[in-house]
């Protein structure tokens, strides 16, 4: 399985380091959010600054849309999907692979919308530990969740419009966890309890969701 | 002509009906206006057992998407009970959050909150939607169903988890200042809420029923007319024959 995943992740980046799909449009997409959500709000630095965790985390839930809708988009050409189905690759593993490149692409562009909230946000970067973990566990839950909505929509004439209207909601905690865990480490939240209850749910929804993508993407996959 | 009621879901609807009317005639004029809230209370016979029955509702999508999807139970029905209960369930959902906002605005002064419960319902809304768009791809039976029982699964494991992380968000920053327990019901006032539960509860059933019957007459249409082209068709290639064989 963890060797079948090795090769699917292997696949869909490479993919992307020839098309070059992520650097060349989702990541300037995500550099114009930041700077919409600049004109949206008073570009007044204290509002941003005070919102920033929440700002990048929608940031990177749009890029999750995006990096999943992509993802997808590789295998409904030249009957892809059909070679993955009869390529003997166990359904886990492709479900692994997939997610595992997505979190890839995820990982990257949230470096780069870090470093956007830093420069064009004047975040200030502490509790670096707390921030990474934040980022791990939310990263391997949106891609996890994002795979399985992903396989579930591909293949439909409305995939474009139906993934973000299944992903969003569902989405919806691990955005709130982050969230609130990066104003901890920000130090821009109420502080409450810490970081820590924020971290324990974004783990448990990464393994839901992975453990829900390993048992059932063989049928997925079979129906897409 | 064939309809979707039958003796027993007359009787069903039958009893919806006075239940409710006994709700209304008990909520609005035997019951008496509260000390705190006023005539407001009156909210309270209709918008709980709406709410709960919306939440039923989902789960017993939950529940049929997985009685379809393992092996042994697998059958159209569970899918065609998934996707009816989901529907209904939406249009509760729906009420459920219409009177809250219409009782929030004078008691609270605001038409929403940012309230844990408010939250949840609310994206519990927005993830059944997201479910019935699913359903209403088409594409073959039996990979909509399959597709749609697993898209309902992957949603209801994500409530549990919305309603954990909506809880410690409003609750970890503040205290529910604007949510006020509410007054100890008793007397007539219980007997009105539990009426209200009651109909809303046959009510739900009745329309479950009803829309379930009219899913599986479409399904009949669909497959009598795939046969009546079928036919048609053979016809056609038969008359062709006995003009060849002429």
């Amino acid at each position: 399985m963890w060797r079948d995943a090795l090769l699917v992740a292997g696949k869909d980046l490479r993919i992307e380091r020839r098309s070059r799909v992520t650097t060349n449009q989702v990541a300037p997409f995500a550099v114009v959010v930041l700077v919409l959500f600049a004109f949206a709000l008073d570009p007044d630095r204290g509002v941003l600054t005070r919102a920033a965790a929440g700002l990048f985390w929608v940031a990177v839930l749009f890029c999750a849309v995006l990096a999943v809708q992509r993802s997808f988009t590789v295998e409904a050409a030249d009957g892809a999907r059909d070679g993955l189905r009869l390529s003997g690759i166990d359904p886990a593993g492709v479900f692994l692979g997939k997610a595992g490149a997505v979190a890839v692409q995820l990982v990257a562009l949230e470096a780069l919308l870090t470093a956007g909230v830093v420069l064009l946000y004047g975040a200030d970067l502490k509790g670096g530990a707390v921030l990474l973990a934040t980022c791990v566990t939310a990263t391997v839950g949106l891609a996890a969740a994002g795979t399985v909505y992903g396989v579930l929509s591909a293949g439909l004439r409305v995939r474009e419009t139906l993934l973000p209207l299944l992903l969003l909601p569902v989405a919806a905690p691990v955005l709130l966890s982050a969230t609130r865990a990066w104003e901890v480490a920000l130090g821009t939240g109420g502080g409450g309890d810490g970081a820590a209850p924020w971290l324990r749910l974004l783990v448990v929804f990464a393994v839901v969701y992975v453990a829900f993508g390993v048992v059932a993407f063989g049928a997925l996959l079979e129906e897409a | 002509m064939k309809g979707t009621a039958s003796t027993a879901t007359r009787v069903l609807g039958f009893s919806a009906l006075v239940t409710l009317v006994g709700t209304v005639v008990l909520g609005l004029w035997t019951t008496p206006p509260d000390v705190v809230q006023g005539e407001l209370v009156r909210f309270i016979y209709i918008h709980p057992p709406v709410a709960t029955m919306g939440e039923v509702a989902f789960g017993v999508t939950a529940l049929a998407s997985a009685l379809y999807l393992w092996p042994r139970t697998r059958a159209r029905r569970w899918d065609l009970l998934a996707g009816v209960s989901a529907e209904v369930g939406v249009v509760f959902a729906a009420l459920t959050l219409v009177t809250g906002s219409i009782w929030g605005r004078p008691t609270w002064g605001v038409w929403w909150t940012w309230d844990a419960r408010l939250t949840a319902t609310a994206l519990l809304l927005a993830l059944f939607l997201g479910y019935l768009a699913l359903r209403r791809v088409p594409g073959e039976p039996a990979s909509r169903a399959t597709r749609s029982a697993i898209g309902g699964l992957v949603a209801a494991v994500d409530v549990p988890i919305v309603h954990y992380s909506v809880n410690w968000w409003r609750t970890l920053h503040q205290g529910s200042t604007l949510f006020r327990r509410k007054p100890l019901i008793h007397g007539v006032q219980l007997e009105a809420m539990l009426l209200g539960f009651v109909a809303f509860a046959l009510l739900y059933a009745w329309l479950v029923v009803h829309r379930y019957r009219v899913e599986e007459m479409a399904t009949e249409i669909e497959d009598r007319g795939f046969e009546a082209a079928l036919a048609e068709r053979r016809a056609e290639a038969g008359e062709v024959l006995v003009e060849a064989a002429r």
